[in-house]
């Protein structure tokens, strides 16, 4: 009996990675074209109030300057609010570059410098002459008095926390504190304009989103969609900071209309930080139990910060609500408007910061208790997500305990902080759980074979670093019964088959769906050819066909396909489908769960923190590629350490700027921070999540991290430290 | 960036008389090329000395060693004679940087090194070391890596310099060429405090340029230690630094040399607490009385007062590691 060997589950090397790692692959700022121009952002200095006027005489008097556009020289653009919407965007009035001589914040752009170099684009920009008038400006969110209900579905209260709080024996009151983060992808967001001789754009651009960019550029400027192409092969990492156009692609695309030329411009590092974010937060927890600490009640307050002109809103208390079972839960989420821009989704949005507090209170609630902080998790597991009232589809999250806390040791912990040292390192061990949302979009895709045998699927979702066109290549491969080696998936093109946004985690659900679909159907197509075609397998029934490597076997015959293709009339056959997430996942909650335990060695006098181990253990349904994977879940856990000790852009309020705005003091780990990272892929299975059994891993590696490492810098020194990042200075 | 004229000499003296007060000499170019992106800095003209040689590490007569400007931090670290008998100094140069950035920055370039205040990187925020009588936002801004010593109203910058700090415990000695001839310029004499003219960061005219750094005979290659605490383990400047050397007579302490990195616009030492040393037998209250004394007159900013803490902390850690002669290059990354 012939039988196909699944490519899914099996390690398979990036394909795309021999293209990366020979330069062969470009990002959107690399597309090169004759006499192409060259923008430079310049950005306000101030934080609040009107641009006076911009005197550009003496920067357009630099040869080789070809314009400045600002608020009073530039094409038309719209007006209004909905034109700026797209698909990620926050309730409100998106900001418009360029459109007024408002100042919203410090660093917004206010005038795009184009000439024939970068150089001399940037040299221009020291020139020009910004007059100001300055107003006041509040950016602290804990300075700020005001706030206002956040926009967002957060869960009503179920039961009575007050009554049930107020008579717990064992309480947990505590608030926490997280810190403004800037995605910082190595690549800086870019756009290649190419103004072609119709008049059309074709753009390569750093996004999450090839159709929300082309949609967004047909409101703005007036385009018809079919004359605005927008591409993006490969991106260099974007973690959210992708998923709205960002400013550089409208202010390219400006220049090209203006100039009729093509056109790139390309943010620099400082810029990076002069749009969405992780928004600092202000969390409170309250956590009471009965004296074996079975949780009686749950309350989650937070407060995050927005611009004045958008109210962004993540899932930040949801968590609190869900995760454990409890019968009294009240949650509460509201923000601060500052003169600020609109915070964005950074991976885990929402689940980052939120479960810092909740896994930090859990690990309060398990001294108060004198429970092992394990063991607290495990007698509050909830098979029902609480906020839903609905089950879980799979929750592997007992197992994820069972097997990090075996991988990791934790029965030989002692529970007493400072206990556990090594000459003048105090030694912590400190664990958390991590939950994030298994969800699935609409997506589309294509599945085209030819005479060659050859097979190529496309949808328009991008890969970001994840391994998207390496785990779709094995979906494919799989669905079609074909080779790896003769699977081309092709992505990152707004004229390519609908697709989402790449976030969320819901790539592989939502893309993974459609693409197995149409290479089912096309698989159907080429057996019927074959039946058709071939009279001695006519009559054998369709579920005695095998597709294997490239080949229809049935009773003793083996075809290749590329030969039924061949037979074909067309010499081809081409499938597109639209997949909906099925609706059996409607009476069930889906999620991904994760248990992380973490050992720190902190320096008794010197404060200095050190992240000697982590387990991780993750259950995510059927892992697809365990290794791209597993790097999913080796980056977030360096992302958690980052949270947890470096990451946090300050700003100086007084001018309401951010003042660490480069890679040099804007603190991510590096390579001596991180020492071993252990990751388990916990079985889990799960019919009901969608037909591929994966929920997808890009977020649930960030989730609990940080909290696991805040309380194993507790188990260390004995030091509650609630405000994030944990630096030396804190713990000293 | 600023448009300028590149030129490349072939001789130091050829070198210093293109120079003038638009230019700037270039070597490796890690931190130069930075600041004229950010348009920090902005020369007319660039003096690349690479044809310079000024490229060799060399015994002196006297028993020290002289040092090529242009050494790279990478070369100079891992030179036998270094490691040997300045192991102070390779720790310290490794503890600094990248390895990329070492096999690109010279001898000479790491002295000229630029604070890395937020605000002077930042031209769109005021700071009177880029734009002299701007004013001070660090002062009373984000201070957390500012100085606790020696600062001034109108500056409050630190040296970002890992190598500098040993080289200053290490007495060792600038020689500086200029158009008029050469000068020596003792290494605790050669960066400046700032006063009210941050804008200089050393005593260095724009037309002298380093050609080389004596070390004096070696001394410390037993005891010693460099000890750096920053916000992560690598690829960060020191939030606080301390080149501890110490020599001994049988179990007094024959000389002790004390340099602090990351507190003051300059290494600093204080050749009083570095006296009190001399002729004690180590202990750990005689280390905190040192530590205690180079602090006093610490003027800690909103944000950094737990540098004065951590100093103290790691001055007895430095000298402690130093007396044990713990340095078994067990801190080198």
């Amino acid at each position: 009996m012939i039988k196909s060997t699944p490519v899914v589950g099996t390690p398979l090397d990036r394909v795309e990675g021999v293209a990366k790692v020979t330069g062969q692959a470009r990002y959107a700022g690399e597309y090169p074209e004759a006499g192409l121009l060259h923008g430079s952002v310049v950005s306000s200095t101030i934080a609040r109030g009107r641009v006076l006027d911009i005197d550009s005489t003496q920067a357009l008097r630099v040869p080789g300057v070809i314009a400045v556009l600002d608020h009073g020289h530039r094409p038309h653009i719209s007006s209004y609010d909905d034109d700026y919407s797209d698909a990620d965007s926050a309730e409100g009035s998106p900001f418009r570059p360029l459109f007024n001589d408002r100042v919203l914040y410090s660093g917004q752009p206010v005038a795009l410098v184009v000439a024939q170099t970068l150089e001399l684009a940037r040299y221009a920009g020291s020139l020009l002459k910004i007059e100001y008038a300055e107003e006041a400006h509040q950016t602290d969110l804990f300075a700020c008095q005001q706030s206002h209900p956040a926009p967002a579905e957060t869960p009503a209260p179920r039961g009575d926390f007050a009554g049930q709080f107020a008579g717990a024996p064992v309480q947990v009151d505590a608030t926490y504190l997280t810190a403004n983060e800037h995605h910082n992808p190595m690549e800086p967001h870019a756009s290649t304009v190419h103004y072609k001789a119709d008049g059309t754009l074709e753009i390569h651009d750093k996004t999450q989103g090839t159709q929300n960019c082309q949609d967004y550029l047909h409101k703005v400027f007036g385009l018809p969609k079919a004359d605005i192409r927008v591409r993006a092969a490969f991106v260099g990492g974007a973690f959210g900071s992708g998923l709205r156009p960002q400013y550089q692609l409208p202010l390219a695309v400006m220049a090209a209309l203006h100039l009729k030329r093509s056109v790139r411009v390309t943010l620099t590092r400082q810029q990076m930080f002069t749009f969405g974010y992780r928004p600092r937060t202000e969390q409170r927890l309250r956590l009471g139990a009965d004296a074996n600490g079975r949780l009686l009640a749950i309350a989650h307050d937070a407060l995050g910060q927005t611009s004045r002109f958008e109210d962004f809103t993540e899932h930040l208390v949801e968590w609190s609500g869900m995760l454990y079972q409890c019968d009294n839960v009240a949650l509460s989420y509201r923000l601060a408007s500052l003169d600020v821009y609109t915070p964005l989704d950074m991976r885990a949005p929402g689940a980052g910061s939120g479960m810092i507090a909740l896994e930090c209170a859990m690990d309060e609630l398990a001294c108060a208790a004198k429970i092992d902080p394990l063991e607290l998790r495990r007698r509050n597991f909830a098979a029902n997500n609480g906020n839903e009232g609905k089950p879980y589809s799979s929750k592997e999250l007992l197992a994820c305990y069972q097997q990090g806390a075996e991988r990791f040791g934790w029965h030989e912990r002692t529970p007493q902080p400072r206990s556990m040292r090594n000459g003048n390192q105090l030694i912590g061990w400190g664990m958390a759980g991590g939950v994030w949302e298994a969800m699935q979009m609409k997506a589309s895709a294509k599945a085209r074979i030819d005479a060659k045998g050859h097979l190529t699927v496309s949808s328009a979702t991008t890969d970001i670093g994840t391994g998207t066109y390496t785990v779709m290549t094995q979906i494919a491969a799989d669905a079609a019964g074909t080779r790896v080696e003769d699977v081309t998936f092709v992505l990152g093109d707004s004229s390519l088959p609908t697709a989402p946004l790449q976030g969320g985690s819901f790539t592989v659900s939502s893309v993974g769906s459609a693409v197995r679909q149409a290479c089912q159907v096309l698989r159907a197509k080429v057996l019927e050819h074959a039946r058709k075609m071939h009279p001695q397998v006519a009559n054998t029934p369709r579920e005695q066909f095998v597709f294997a490597d490239g080949y229809l076997h049935a009773d003793s015959h083996r075809m290749a396909m590329a030969d039924i293709v061949a037979s074909a009339p067309d010499g081809e056959f081409e499938v597109q489908i639209e997949a909906e997430p099925g609706a059996r996942r409607q009476p069930f909650s889906t999620a991904t769960h994760s248990a992380v335990f973490v050992e720190v060695h902190v320096d008794e006098d010197l404060g200095t923190i050190k992240v000697v181990r982590v387990v991780s253990a993750v259950a995510a349904g059927r892992v697809v590629n365990p290794k791209t994977a597993r790097s999913q879940i080796l980056g977030g856990v360096v992302w958690g350490v980052g949270m947890a000790l470096h990451e946090a852009a300050l700003t100086d309020h007084r001018l309401g700027r951010i003042v660490n705005h480069n890679l040099a003091e804007y603190h991510i780990p590096v390579n001596a921070d991180i020492e071993d990272i252990d990751v388990i892929f916990v079985e889990e299975h799960d019919e009901i999540v969608n037909e591929l059994g994966s929920k997808g891993v890009g977020e649930i590696g960030v989730v609990g991290v940080a909290a696991a490492v805040a309380n194993a810098v507790y188990h260390a020194t004995g030091k509650r430290v609630r405000e994030f990042p944990i630096t030396l200075d804190k713990v000293l | 960036m600023t448009p300028f004229s590149y030129h490349k000499p072939n001789s130091v003296s050829e070198a210093v008389n293109l120079a003038d007060a638009c230019s700037h000499f270039i070597a490796g170019g890690t931190n130069l090329v930075d600041l004229m992106k950010e348009n920090v800095v902005r020369p007319k003209r660039l003096i690349d000395i690479s044809g310079l040689g000024l490229n060799g590490i060399h015994p002196t007569p006297g028993g020290g060693v002289l040092i090529g400007a242009r050494v790279s931090n990478a070369d100079l670290a891992w030179h036998p004679m270094i490691e040997q008998q300045y192991p102070l100094l390779s720790d310290a140069i490794l503890a600094g940087a990248s390895p990329q950035l070492r096999n690109m920055a010279s001898t000479g370039g790491n002295l000229l090194q630029r604070t890395r205040c937020y605000y002077f990187y930042d031209t769109g925020t005021a700071c009177n070391k880029r734009e002299p009588g701007s004013g001070c936002p660090a002062r009373t801004g984000m201070n957390r890596i500012h100085a606790i010593l020696g600062a001034s109203d109108a500056c409050v910058a630190t040296h970002p310099s890992d190598m500098c700090v040993a080289l200053a415990a290490l007495e060792a000695v600038v020689h500086v060429q200029g158009p008029s001839g050469e000068r020596q310029i003792p290494f605790a004499d050669f960066h400046r405090l700032p006063q009210d003219t941050p804008e200089r960061d050393n005593q260095l005219a724009f037309d002298e340029l380093v050609t080389g750094i004596e070390l004096p005979p070696p001394m410390f290659e037993h005891h010693y230690r460099y000890l750096k605490i920053r916000d992560r383990a690598s690829y960060a400047f020191a939030l606080v630094s301390v080149a501890a050397a110490l020599s001994f007579d049988g179990e007094v302490i024959r000389q002790g040399r004390l340099a602090l990195g990351g507190v003051a616009h300059k290494p600093w030492r204080d050749l009083a607490v570095e006296r009190m040393l001399v002729g004690q037998v180590p202990s750990e209250a005689l280390f905190t009385r040192a530590a205690q004394t180079l602090l006093q007159g610490a003027q800690p900013l909103r944000h950094n007062g737990f540098k004065v803490t951590l100093a103290q902390r790691a001055i007895v850690r430095a000298l402690d590691d130093a007396a044990c002669g713990a340095a078994d290059g067990g801190a080198r990354p």
